[in-house]
């Protein structure tokens, strides 16, 4: 018997969709313990996603204070691992995004908890799913302490559906808030009006033949045209032609789109393991012995400079026709 | 400055995975120093040298652990080969360790030889799990500064500023020394790591870590290894995290090659209904 803690990002009063499908798969962790979910929220202004945040949660905890203005590993785990105990809380999850990866080992280690990164499934109370060597193999892993952390997959969970009734909003105090000398200084940030890679229904991806950032505008193009998320191979982003956070792979974004392009990519096995559970994959790649053909649903053996150009205007053509 | 780098060893990652007895079958397999500890290394060695006179600083040195099995001792050896100083391989088998031991001995051994700073990957490749180095810090009570792509070490040697890929962006972070620092792949690029000494205008390949020079390799033979065990920390051999079985993922149903683009779109429309 236990609560299950889901540490939910948000952005004002929004809960961000990485927290929605935090909450789907603390729900499923909530039966299996035979408790409750609990919806935390953390920063300053966090009070303002509570509402938002009661609509998928019977219960939320909300620790908003001015010295959590920037999001810092150093002050936030002390501030989730206070509540999780607090809350008796026996698993704690959050999902695998930036803050995600960098804040729950670091729970982990202050409460001593056993932790399954990157989870694909829960297979029992402390059994999980989660890939291994690159998304090559699954690993069913069982986790003996008494308080568990867990980074669900986004991409494997589907977003959480409101619940009947609205849940209740309490606060917490942070206690003391020492950054232990560690200072936010900047966020530089990508601006987009894109959908976020994460959850992104269609992403188009570029790699190194696509030679540089300026031939990246044809794929842009195709993106906008699909209402799609840009990605990239790390030869893509490593040359800078795009930003790093496009990269899509082992150890960039995990992605499992409705329908995924790959062009110019080999399909190198770190690229795949980023991608190859989207629902249909088309390859545009000009040497048809590439690797990426064998995890394409459709393969196409051009140029991108001839077979781009052809495939937007052939949408828009199949568009105009509808 | 002296700085400890953990590193691992893992089956080279572009071999095909097998499974034998519900377990990857590693029998055989070629073992690599894990890419993203090879980029610690890089890193470390970066941060405390003059690269354009490919010349050590005075008074630093580089400590690598490793926990594994016996014939480990090849992969640590390649890290003293690049330039690293000596070595300690706490000898254990896989099956022994998870994350929480891991760290108890990391712990154990940063309070024995007080390092100045941890510098480690941020991953192991064959595990995945991306826990060791926050982990670490937590036990430690020290700040941590994960996925590096730069580090600039400031002019009074007391702190780094860490460029990390986040989400969105690239977030920048102040760490003072006594933090640890874990790094992502493009803090080998050529300008990802200052250290104040080494001119601006001196570029590193970025082909990714070194290679271990003939110098190197011959060095590294006569550069102090020791070999401890886990209970010379306080540490026993029981993970809590189990692995009850493993399995490959079912294979993608064979695919199509299409002869244009006209017929592309036509069967994502029709048959895939993807658009
Ligand atoms: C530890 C580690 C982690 C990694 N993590 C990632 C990761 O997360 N994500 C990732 O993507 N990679 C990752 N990599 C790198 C990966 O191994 C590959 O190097 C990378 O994915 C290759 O990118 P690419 O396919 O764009 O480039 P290449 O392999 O160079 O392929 C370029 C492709 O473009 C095609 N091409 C060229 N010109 C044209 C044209 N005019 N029209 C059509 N096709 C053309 C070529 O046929 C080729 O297939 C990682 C590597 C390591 C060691
Ligand atoms: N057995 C080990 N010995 C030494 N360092 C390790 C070991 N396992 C993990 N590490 C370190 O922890 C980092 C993250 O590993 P992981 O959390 O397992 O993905 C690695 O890049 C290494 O630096």
């Amino acid at each position: 018997m236990g609560n299950v803690l889901a540490f939910c990002e948000f952005t004002g009063a929004q809960l961000r969709s990485s927290a929605l499908a935090n909450l789907s798969f603390a729900r499923l962790a909530a039966a299996a313990h035979g408790g409750e979910v609990i919806a935390l929220l953390v920063g300053a202004g966090a009070a303002a996603a509570g509402p938002e945040a009661a609509k998928y949660a019977p219960k939320v905890v909300v620790v908003d204070a001015p010295s959590l203005a920037h999001y810092l590993a150093e002050t936030f785990a002390p501030v989730v691992a206070e509540v999780a105990r607090a809350q008796g809380a026996s698993l704690i999850s959050a999902t695998a995004t930036a803050i995600g990866k960098d804040l729950a080992p670091r729970v982990a280690g202050l409460l001593d908890a056993g932790m399954a990164s990157d989870i694909s499934k829960l297979a029992g109370k402390d059994t999980f799913v989660r890939p291994v060597l690159a998304g090559n193999a699954y690993s069913t892993v069982q986790v003996s302490t008494p308080i568990i952390v867990v980074t669900p997959r986004q991409s494997e969970f589907e977003a959480a559906a409101p619940l009947g009734s609205a849940g209740t909003v309490t606060t917490a105090a942070p206690g003391n808030v020492d950054a232990l000398g560690a200072e936010f200084i900047r966020l530089d940030a990508q601006k987009s009006d894109r959908p976020e890679l994460s959850d992104a229904k269609v992403v188009v991806s570029g790699g190194r033949g696509m030679k540089n950032g300026e031939n990246f505008k044809v794929l842009e193009q195709l993106a906008d045209l699909l209402g799609a998320a840009m990605g990239a191979s790390r030869a893509a982003t490593d040359a800078g032609m795009v930003p790093a956070d496009w990269q899509v792979g082992q150890t960039g974004k995990i992605v499992a789109p409705n329908l995924y392009f790959a062009v110019a990519i080999s399909g190198a096995i770190q690229h795949l393991a980023g991608m190859k559970g989207s629902k249909t994959i088309v390859a545009i790649n000009k040497n048809k012995d590439e690797p990426i053909f064998q995890v394409a649903d459709y393969g196409v053996v051009q140029e991108w400079e001839k077979a781009v150009p052809e495939l937007i205007s052939e949408i828009k053509k199949l568009k105009a026709s509808r | 400055m002296k700085i400890l780098v953990p590193v691992k060893r893992v089956p080279d990652p572009t071999q095909k995975a097998k499974v034998k007895d519900g377990h990857i079958d590693l029998t055989g397999a070629p073992w690599i120093v894990n890419t993203f500890d090879e980029y610690a290394v890089e890193t470390a060695l970066r941060l405390l040298e003059n690269g354009a006179e490919n010349a050590r600083l005075p008074g630093s040195e580089i400590i690598v652990v490793s926990l594994g099995p016996d014939d480990a001792a090849k992969e640590v050896r390649t890290c003293l080969a690049m330039g690293a100083d000596r070595a300690i391989h706490v000898v254990t088998s896989d099956a022994e360790i998870d994350s929480l031991v891991v760290v108890k001995v990391l712990s154990a051994i940063v309070a024995a030889e007080k390092p100045d700073v941890v510098i480690m990957g941020k991953q192991a490749v064959d595990g995945d799990a991306n826990q060791v180095g926050q982990m670490l810090a937590a036990k430690l009570g020290w700040p941590q500064a994960t996925f590096a792509a730069t580090i600039e070490l400031a002019a009074d040697k007391a702190s780094f500023t860490v460029g990390r890929e986040v989400d969105g962006g690239v977030e920048y972070k102040k760490v003072p020394l006594h933090s640890v620092i874990t790094v992502d792949l493009r803090i080998v690029a050529p300008r990802a790591v200052k250290n104040g000494v080494t001119p601006e205008s001196h570029n590193y390949s970025g082909e990714g870590a070194r290679l271990p020079s003939l110098k190197g390799i011959m060095a590294a033979k006569k550069k102090p290894m020791v070999q401890t065990k886990l209970a010379d920390y306080g540490a026993a051999a029981a993970p809590a995290i189990k692995e009850l079985s493993v399995a490959l993922p079912p294979p993608r149903a064979a695919g199509q090659i299409v002869p244009d683009i006209a017929t592309l779109v036509k069967k994502l429309a029709e048959e895939a209904k993807v658009l």
